[in-house]
């Protein structure tokens, strides 16, 4: 059904920079659906191009301390901490 | 019969006020500070928030309880409820069906009568959807109408929190509690700056007497025959009621759903990078190259549609591809616009059925993804656009529900609100 080549081995660069690991069948399931799936986003080649209205602009407010989560808060989900912080894997 | 429509029920009892005596259940990716939010994923089975996302303060102040958090798809991926790390949710008004998604959990939980009312988010019709599939009305406002701070986001451009409930007016009461400016959502805006105002209840009056309705004819061209049929017999009924309506064409609605996957995905690859285990989330407690530790929690903590959306997101904003699927999306976006834009010089309202199809039966679509994203061929416009929409349950079929959704111009949230209690 698809002509557009997605192999597991481009599957596999995608995952990397996207920092998740895949397993062998998630690679193979992937690669055929993602063949379906970007020829079906190529028909957006037909699209004209088009004038955008800017619709957002910058909302500025006065730089000032206000009240926000204590550090405790900020913590409270961390899987790890240490000494009041996050504490990341350990690099061998 | 339990439908699985709840996450965690644990009750949050609200002030006094307009929704005093009222349960109004919470899709789980809003934020309920002590209660854990999930968002449907194992990433976050045991997340809990330190803060109120902004909506769930509004509904304490107005009185409200808060029965529980919904189940949903994944992160709001998907159309049936069936991503969810918790389980699929039932349609409790046709069984062995889906109830839609992806907020699935708040339209079951309301269908079934588990709930007064309850709080979804429509990202490209999670709210719409699942209103039409089990039966009930569903509104995706205006973005910019509700504050989303406290929202997890999936595609902050895209996305709104809305009301479903058994009836018009009680979605219209529960959308005036929500809606307003807030500070914490630089995206929101002010209806009164927009020659409007948030008396949305008062609307609910059933009054379309010269009511001009435009239907998009590309939104009835793959749509199944009996959801066309109960289509045009509820257009009937209100043309009986003084509306009238004639068919317009918006050719840029062919390109929709493609360009609403592509900008969707593209901005969840970069929300959901966050999730690494370490500030919150799923921590497989992997040490080395922080980079294979980060993939290692993902791969352990996202299901296989979120893993689907990071990737294709990841893909079309890779070097080589962003002018090929990101810029086209873009321009796809900025033409529907310009076709809705023109189709409102000509009609008050737009009028297409809110899914194309009946409800799946549980499991269909599951193995084949773009079977289920072209299921959102109606409403995945309406985010692109950013207008507001209702979905409102019509026809006879009592086994499967179909829904009837409204598109108004933009704040024009009064527009559907009238039109769509002409009829629920």
């Amino acid at each position: 059904m698809s002509d557009y080549d997605v192999g597991p081995d481009e599957v596999e660069h995608i995952a990397e920079l996207a920092r998740v690991e895949l397993d062998e069948a998630e690679r193979t399931l992937f690669a055929e659906q993602f063949g379906d799936i970007l020829s079906y986003f190529e028909t957006l080649d037909e699209v004209p191009e088009t004038e955008r209205e800017p619709e957002l602009t910058n909302v500025m407010r006065p730089d000032e301390q206000r009240e926000c989560l204590s550090q405790e808060e900020a913590l409270q989900n961390a899987p790890e901490t240490e000494d009041g912080q996050f504490k990341g894997p350990r690099v061998s | 019969m339990s439908h699985n429509g709840y996450i965690t029920e644990e009750a949050i009892a609200g002030e006094d006020g307009p929704l005093a005596g009222k349960t109004v259940a919470v899709k789980d990716n809003i934020s309920t500070e002590g209660v854990r939010t999930t968002c449907g994923s194992a990433m976050l089975e045991e997340y809990v928030p330190p803060y109120d996302a902004t909506v769930v303060d509004n509904l304490l102040d107005a009185g409200a309880t808060i029965p529980g958090k919904t189940n949903m798809d994944e992160f709001g991926m998907g159309t049936t409820t069936e991503t969810s790390a918790f389980g699929p949710v039932e349609n409790p008004a046709a069984p062995g069906h889906v109830p839609g998604g992806s907020s699935g959990g708040s339209a079951a939980v309301v269908a079934a009568g588990d709930a007064d009312l309850a709080l979804g988010t429509d990202t490209g019709g999670s709210v719409r959807c699942p209103a039409a599939f089990c039966g009930v009305v569903g509104i995706k406002p205006t973005y910019g109408l509700v504050s989303r701070y406290g929202l997890i986001a999936y595609a902050n451009s895209l996305e709104q929190i809305g009301p479903i409930a058994p009836s018009v007016e009680e979605a219209a009461e529960l959308l005036e509690v929500i809606a307003g400016p807030d500070e914490r959502d630089a995206t929101t805006h002010d209806a009164r700056d927009h020659g409007t105002d948030y008396e949305y209840a008062p609307a609910a009056d059933g009054d379309v007497d010269g009511l001009e309705i435009g239907v998009p004819t590309e939104l009835l061209d793959g749509a199944e025959d009996t959801v066309v049929e109960q289509f045009w017999a509820a257009i009937e009924e209100l043309e009986a009621q003084g509306a009238s309506y004639h068919e317009v064409s918006l050719p840029s609605l062919e390109h929709a759903v493609e360009a609403y996957y592509v900008i969707a995905m593209s901005e969840a690859s970069s929300n959901l990078a966050r999730f690494d285990g370490v500030r919150y989330g799923k921590s497989g407690g992997y040490d080395g190259n922080w980079n294979d530790s980060f993939a290692k929690s993902r791969e352990e903590g996202f299901g296989e549609e979120v893993k689907r959306r990071v990737l294709l997101g990841t893909y079309a904003l890779s070097a080589g591809y962003q002018d090929k699927y990101y810029k086209k999306a873009q321009d796809a976006r900025a033409w529907v616009q310009q076709d809705f834009d023109e189709a409102f010089e000509d009609a008050d309202v737009l009028a297409s059925p809110t899914m194309p199809i009946t409800p799946f039966e549980m499991g269909e679509s599951l193995d084949d993804p773009l079977k289920m994203y072209l299921a959102d061929a109606n409403t995945t416009p309406v985010n692109l656009a950013n207008l507001p929409a209702i979905s409102v349950p019509v026809g006879d079929d009592s086994e499967l529900p179909v829904g009837l959704q409204i598109v108004g111009p933009s704040f024009g949230e009064k527009q559907i609100i009238r039109a769509g209690s002409a009829l629920a």
